[in-house]
Parts: C-alpha cells; sequence; structure tokens
C-alpha cells in the first residue's frame, strides 16, 4: 500500500484549516473526501466531452456514454456481479431503497404480507419499507438487537415465515459500526426462497464486496461514501428480479416505444434508468472504485481495523467516555458518549479544534432507542486517517470533559 | 433596557474574549446558571422542535409583557437561550415581534443561525416570535 502521506496528498481538502487549526476529518461515515483523480474525472466531463448519454449521433454523445457504460463495467467488477445489466445507477443507496422498496412492492407483495429489516437499519432503509407496507397493507418485521449492538440471530430465524416476502438487512451500521453477518441472514432467508437486499451503504468502503459469493438478491451503495461523487448510487439486482419487477419512474430511455395507446419498456438495464442520469458523478463513481481497487481494498481493511484499534484504545482509557457498540466485527466507526456531557456540547467544542465529528441519531433512531439514549458522537474513520488524529481527537475530548 | 441597549451590552461583554473557547466558556456559565424552569413545563407541548439538543420554551403573559423561562439539555444551547431569554423576556408582544437580533451575528454564533446547522437557535427565535404573535392577536 501506499504510504500515508502519498494518500493523504491524493486528497487536497485534507490539507485545509479549519478555524486555523489542521483539519481532522471524522465524518467518513456522512461521506468520504475525493481523491484528485475523481475530481479531475468529473471536471474533464465538462470541459471535453459534456453530452447526453444513450441519446445523441454525435462524436461527444458516443464518448459520453460509452464512459457512463464503461462505468457500468468497473461497478460490475468491483462487486463481481455476474452481468452488467444488473447494475442499475440511481441517485444512492436511498434511491436505490426506494426503487426496489416500490417496484418489488408492486410486483409481489400482498395484504399481510412481511418485510423484515433490523433495528440497525439507518432510516434509508426503514422508511421506503414503511411506505411500502403501508400502501400494500404488509407488515414490516425488525430484529432485535444486543447489547452490544449487534443482531440477534435466533431472532431473525424467528421471524422468517411463510409470510415474509423480503429480507433488507444493513451490512454495517452507520451508527454503532457494527458488521452483520449477511452471509448466514442470506443462507436462512433462501432456505425458503426469500431473497435478501443488502445496504452496502457503509460496508463496501471498508473491504471486498462480492456480491455472487454473498448470493444476495440485491445490493445497494452511494457514491459519495466510497470516494466518488454525490448524487451517484448503484443498485445491483439478479437479472431474475430485474427482469420481472416493473419499472418505477416513467421517462425518457427507459422505453422501447412509446405511443398514447401503450408502451413498452427498455431492456435492462434502462428499464430502471428514466430520464439523464447523473452521468458525470457515475464516471466520477467508475475512477473512485479505480482508485480504492489501486489501493487494494484487503489492505484498507487492514489499515482501517488497525485505526480502530488504535481508537478503542486511545478513548477506552479516557475517564467517563462510553463507547456504543462493543462487537468485535466493526468498520472503523466508534460511537461514543461522555458521562454528564451532552453529545451536542461535545460535537461543538470539537469542532472549534478543528475535529470534524457527527453527533445526534444518526439517521438510525432506532438504534439510539433501544439504547435508550437520544444521540451519540460517532467518529468515522478510513485510510487516510492517522494515529496522530486519533490521539488528537483523545486530547480533544478530554478538553471537553474539563470545559463542562 | 431596551432590546437593542441589551444588544449592545451582550456585544460587549463577549469583545472581551478573543479566544473562541473563552466564548464558549461563557456560555457554558450563562447555562449552568439560568434559572430552573417550572417543571410542569418541560413537556412536548413546550419543546421546540427542529433542535439537536432538546429546548423547552414557556411564555408567561402578565397582560402587558411576555416573559420566558426555559431549559435545554445541552449546556451551550442553554446558554444561547439564556441570551435570548435576557434579551427577549419581559417585553411587550410588539416589541418581540419587531425586534432585530442583531447580536447573535455580533458574537460570532451566526452559524448556530444557519438552517442547516438545525441546532434550533433559529427555530428557538421563530418560536418566541410566534409566541407574541400569538398574544398579540388575542389582546
Amino acid at each position: 500500500m501506499k504510504s500515508i502521506t502519498d494518500i493523504r496528498a491524493d486528497f487536497p481538502i485534507l490539507n485545509r484549516k479549519v478555524y486555523g487549526r489542521d483539519l481532522v476529518y471524522f465524518d467518513n461515515g456522512a461521506t468520504t473526501q475525493k481523491p484528485q483523480c475523481v475530481i479531475d474525472a468529473v471536471s474533464e466531463v465538462f470541459t471535453s466531452y459534456n453530452s447526453n448519454i444513450h441519446r445523441g449521433v454525435h462524436a461527444l454523445s458516443d464518448i459520453a456514454s460509452e464512459a457512463y457504460e464503461d462505468a457500468r463495467e468497473k461497478v460490475r467488477q468491483f462487486i463481481n456481479a455476474g452481468h452488467r445489466h444488473e447494475i442499475i445507477f440511481t441517485s444512492g443507496a436511498t434511491g436505490s431503497v426506494n426503487a426496489v422498496a416500490f417496484s418489488f412492492g408492486e410486483r409481489y407483495v400482498q395484504p399481510g404480507d412481511e418485510i423484515i429489516i433490523s433495528c440497525l437499519e439507518h432510516h434509508a432503509n426503514i422508511v421506503p419499507w414503511q411506505m411500502m407496507c403501508e400502501r400494500k397493507n404488509a407488515v414490516l418485521k425488525v430484529i432485535p438487537i444486543n447489547d452490544s449492538g449487534e443482531i440477534i440471530f435466533e431472532e431473525y430465524l424467528k421471524l422468517l415465515s411463510t409470510r415474509t416476502k423480503l429480507v433488507a438487512v444493513t451490512h454495517a451500521s452507520n451508527a454503532l459500526g457494527t458488521i452483520v453477518p449477511v452471509k448466514d441472514i442470506i443462507t436462512a432467508a433462501h432456505t425458503t426462497g426469500i431473497p435478501v437486499l443488502i445496504d452496502g451503504a457503509q460496508s463496501i468502503q471498508h473491504g471486498i464486496t462480492d456480491v455472487r459469493e454473498l448470493d444476495c438478491d440485491f445490493f445497494v451503495f452511494s457514491g459519495h461514501k466510497i470516494y466518488g461523487p454525490t448524487g451517484i448510487g448503484v443498485l445491483y439486482g439478479k437479472e431474475k428480479w430485474l427482469a420481472d419487477m416493473p419499472p418505477y419512474q416513467g421517462g425518457g430511455d427507459m422505453v422501447e416505444s412509446v405511443t398514447f395507446e401503450k408502451t413498452t419498456y427498455n431492456q435492462l438495464p434502462f428499464k430502471f434508468e428514466a430520464g439523464t442520469l447523473n452521468f458525470p458523478a457515475a464516471i466520477g463513481l467508475g475512477i473512485a472504485l479505480d482508485y480504492v481497487s489501486g489501493l487494494g481494498r484487503a489492505e484498507i481493511a487492514e489499515r482501517e481495523r488497525a485505526l480502530l484499534d488504535y481508537a478503542v484504545a486511545g478513548l477506552s482509557s479516557i475517564e467517563g467516555l462510553r463507547i456504543y457498540g462493543t462487537s468485535a466485527n466493526k468498520i472503523s466507526t466508534i460511537s461514543f458518549l461522555l458521562k454528564g456531557i451532552h453529545q451536542y456540547d461535545a460535537g461543538m467544542i470539537l469542532d472549534k479544534m478543528g475535529i470534524a465529528v457527527r453527533t445526534g441519531t444518526h439517521c438510525a433512531e432506532p438504534v439510539m432507542n433501544s439504547f435508550g439514549i437520544d444521540g451519540t458522537i460517532r467518529a468515522s474513520m478510513c485510510f487516510y486517517n492517522t494515529e496522530e488524529e486519533i490521539d488528537i481527537l483523545a486530547t480533544g475530548i478530554e478538553k471537553v470533559i474539563k470545559m463542562f | 433596557m431596551t432590546i437593542n441597549q441589551i444588544q449592545d451590552e451582550i456585544i460587549e461583554e463577549f469583545s472581551l474574549f478573543e479566544d473562541w473557547m473563552d466564548k464558549y466558556n461563557l456560555l457554558i456559565d450563562l447555562g449552568k446558571n439560568m434559572p430552573l424552569i417550572d417543571p410542569r413545563f418541560k413537556i412536548k407541548e413546550y419543546l421546540i422542535e427542529g433542535c439537536q439538543s432538546k429546548v423547552w420554551l414557556h411564555p408567561e403573559f402578565d397582560g402587558e409583557k411576555i416573559s420566558f423561562t426555559a431549559d435545554s439539555d445541552a449546556i451551550i444551547t442553554k446558554g444561547i437561550v439564556a441570551l435570548l431569554i435576557r434579551v427577549l423576556s419581559d417585553r411587550t408582544p410588539q416589541e418581540i415581534i419587531s425586534s432585530d437580533l442583531y447580536f447573535i451575528d455580533r458574537i460570532g454564533l451566526r452559524q448556530n443561525l444557519s438552517p442547516t446547522r438545525s441546532n434550533g437557535l433559529l427555530a428557538m427565535v421563530r418560536q418566541i416570535k410566534l409566541y407574541a404573535i400569538a398574544i398579540d392577536a388575542k389582546t
């Protein structure tokens, strides 16, 4: 792997100062920073070949369309999908879940049917299912978690029934960092043919994802959390589902022919890509995936594991600090609270020290409720963070404790 | 003192501190020393929505002026509320409605006013003014 100095040099924003201090960016769970190559790739679209994709007969449209389809192929390879047409570009992981919740719901869900999610879900993998259940008179079932912030597998097995139509779970908790044993969840669901959607928004950037090895039916993630641009996301779906599901949005590019009597839909993946997609972001995402592959995904996982261990050791030694989410199997995210100090107060002071953390419920209120708290302070790290930055955080926390 | 005289007084107090840390220490002190709200007002009805920390604000109208008591689970937020109360409590509804709260910007808390910041300073100001408008409409 490249040296940390070289890696950090790839991310121009990491050089900036905040309130006159070096930026310490620990909010990677919310969004990651972008390497220069991604910034350049998006910029290049607009400076040299911007043109609408799949539509023109002219040279620029060809170049743009090809770059866009290349990005799709890069995504396919990155997650090891079987076919390029199983990769649908969306606006983000949220857009992807909403697409499945609508299309799958329309096609397969009947009154009284059940959808299983877990207590660890981000609101993006809760609310679309609630909306669908309301529309279809279906029932949402929730896998509970234990005190370490891990889903209780036996409870999951109890929830699976003949009424279950789909299981939708996160691969890694955004609020606590827990990695969920999705492989086991999928295997159990598949014994009775129940499809599984995996929310990979917090997992794909931290290691190797192989959708065929997992055998998941759907896998969703966001570009901006894996060093790519915002406004682009991916929905992977097995062909057998995507081919059978109706489109969720109508418009240009998703149709084969349109008359006022009858419209027929385009083939996959275009059936699910109505209108002009954010193709510059898709192209940027392809470059971001190249960058991550270039660093090495196994190496990234190893590096981030070391950062997590260092941070857990450092923060645990602070008196009055409690870590929420203590599973042995975690991404490099730490959620914690300081005794007697509101997370928002702590976050404001840390901010003034140039340290970017997130405070609040992290769009995962049920997780907070299960611990009986109304929020945490979250430091979400990634490979460009350093042990030195973790020390700065620890010192900052000590200072916060003294202030209150 | 008028609303603006108190605002000027606050601006002067904060100007004594150049370091942000001292300013926040002052807010923490103000928060810790804010008079307690009557616990029966710490209910959903008086909770201000849109805050990352919880803020309860209770208006009391004596027929002429409105006074406010408040609380928050976060100390810095409480300090900010204490400043708002110092400026806007014991005022007629008309005084509150027509007030221009320039002190927030001048003491360096402007970032807390951003609607995306969602700490609810904006929501607090709005709620105080809404109470004043409601009371004014009734009288």
